[in-house]
């Protein structure tokens, strides 16, 4: 009994189409972010996540109108996130029907647009993407550093003292990725996580590296995760959200079961 | 979703339900929930004019962010007669920081007095909020958590009892008069999450995102006639 764990299929779009090759086989448009966002929607996705990997500006118009199709039609939490960079880049997602977006690497070089972005509308609709990469060698105590340019820039910022400050600055929430473990499907860096969740006060997503469900499991359970996020596992329908939920539920973690 | 001003004709004819814009924030997706839930007898109009509001025939008041901006938003654009007239006469139901802006008091933003219709605090989790075994609990309470029905209302029809319901607030609300709870939740300690009182509703979490069971709860909210017992 009381709050449940969160399972949050990832969907990265480009130019309002979704990548990485979905997969359903009863959806013939299976780019089409609408769609998908429905399937995981009826399989009893608890939010859903956009990552927005359009390169040009002009194409990010897609992106909104693409929020408001599914905010139309979708009626779970949606998150959008990339090229946040402004307070109207925020407004614009969630005029268009997102409830938060994530703020990732214009936190890094402007930290101070968090605060000014929760301030304005709420920590409630502000997450802050952290990604980072483990950088002390064996025998050394654990450490971790964030990283931008998908893992190839070190930054000097250690990611648990990070995360404290980005939360002290207004974050709602962090989602959290391992570049060490995204797209390897060896599971979440599980040391990372509880790391960062036992540091903050706000929900932790976990992110990076899901390739069975006990990963998910192993991410609430030993990473101390509020919500596990994921994106292959159930794109290529290997899994349903639906049985991930029923894993979880199996090894005692409190589901929303619909 | 219409704006009407210059349209008031056609809306005469149909049911007219206000979700009232009083600047704070997105009111998207809960008309988008409403309209996914209405009849074609039924108009959502999303507006801040006091008089499309007063000749309504039920009234959503939403919230969100920081209860001194809200509640200082609804003073400043004037809306704090027609809300109250509202409450007075029709359907009414506040969601999220409407449900604390109908308390008397909350404790968000140093102290924030608030509208008063339901005697009563909003008080803070508290960033060390402590589950029942003392283990850390995360705040704000973000997620979907089971609502305990704990009267019989026209709002939680066809809504089965535990249900659960999507929430994200950091202050919950602590009314004086315990016969005006109409539901509980359980995080680290019982809270109530939803009020009733004659003619007024008021939950705290977000029916728009809470999938089937909210927008059931718009249903019954579109179907209610205002009367607290079924």
């Amino acid at each position: 009994m009381g709050l449940a764990k969160r399972i949050i299929p990832c969907l990265d779009v480009d130019n309002g189409r979704v990548v990485k090759g979905v997969q359903f086989l009863d959806i013939r448009d299976a780019g089409d972010p609408v769609e998908v966002a429905k399937r995981y929607n009826e399989q009893g996705a608890d939010e859903i996540t956009f990552l927005d990997i359009t390169a040009s500006s002009d194409d990010r118009e897609t992106t909104v109108h693409m929020v408001e199709a599914i905010a139309s039609q979708v009626f779970i939490p949606l998150t959008v996130g990339g090229g946040i960079r402004t307070c109207e880049d925020i407004r614009r997602m969630l005029n268009a029907g997102a409830d938060k977006v994530g703020i990732n690497t214009a936190a890094v070089f402007n930290p101070e647009f968090v605060r000014e972005a929760a301030q304005r509308f709420g920590s409630q609709c502000i997450v802050v993407a952290i990604d980072a990469k483990k950088v002390s060698d064996k025998g050394e105590p654990d450490k971790w550093e964030i990283f931008t340019h998908g893992g190839r820039k070190p930054t000097g910022l250690d990611a648990v003292e990070w995360a404290k400050k980005m939360v002290a600055y207004g974050a709602g929430e962090i989602l959290l990725t391992s570049m060490d473990r995204d797209g390897t499907k060896n599971g979440f860096d599980l040391g990372l996580t509880r790391a960062i969740s036992e540091a903050v006060h706000v929900p932790v997503i976990a992110s990076g590296g899901v390739g069975n469900l006990d990963h998910l499991v192993d991410g609430v359970i030993e990473g101390k995760a509020d919500a596990v996020l994921a994106a292959s596992i159930f794109h290529f329908a290997e899994y349903s959200i639906q049985e991930a939920k029923e894993r979880m539920m199996a090894a005692g973690i409190e589901m929303r079961m619909s | 979703m219409t704006n009407v001003k210059s349209d008031r004709k056609n809306v005469v004819k149909k049911s007219v339900v206000v979700v009232i814009d009083y600047g704070m924030g997105n009111l998207h997706s809960v008309a988008k929930a409403l309209e996914h839930v209405a009849d074609e007898h039924t108009e959502v109009v999303v507006t801040s004019d006091p008089q499309i509001i007063d000749s309504a025939d039920r009234v959503l008041l939403p919230g969100v962010g920081a209860i001194r901006d809200c509640i200082g938003e609804m003073h400043r654009t004037g809306l704090v007669p027609s809300i109250r007239k509202a409450m007075e006469e029709k359907p009414f139901l506040a969601i999220c920081v409407g449900i604390q802006s109908l308390m008397s008091h909350s404790e968000e933003n140093d102290g924030v007095a608030c509208l008063d219709h339901f005697k009563g605090n909003a008080l803070f989790f508290g960033s060390q909020h402590k589950d029942h075994d003392g283990s850390k609990l995360k705040v704000p309470h973000m997620g979907w958590n089971q609502v305990k029905q704990t009267i019989k209302h026209p709002l939680w029809e066809n809504i089965p009892d535990q249900a659960r319901f999507y929430f994200v607030h950091s202050f919950y609300v602590v009314p004086e008069n315990k016969d005006e709870i109409a539901g509980t939740c359980d995080y680290g300690l019982e809270f109530c999450v939803a009020l009733a009182r004659d003619n007024v509703f008021a939950v705290q979490f977000h029916p728009e995102k809470s999938h089937k069971d909210g927008l059931q709860l718009y249903k019954n909210f579109l179907n209610w006639d205002g009367k607290p017992s079924l």
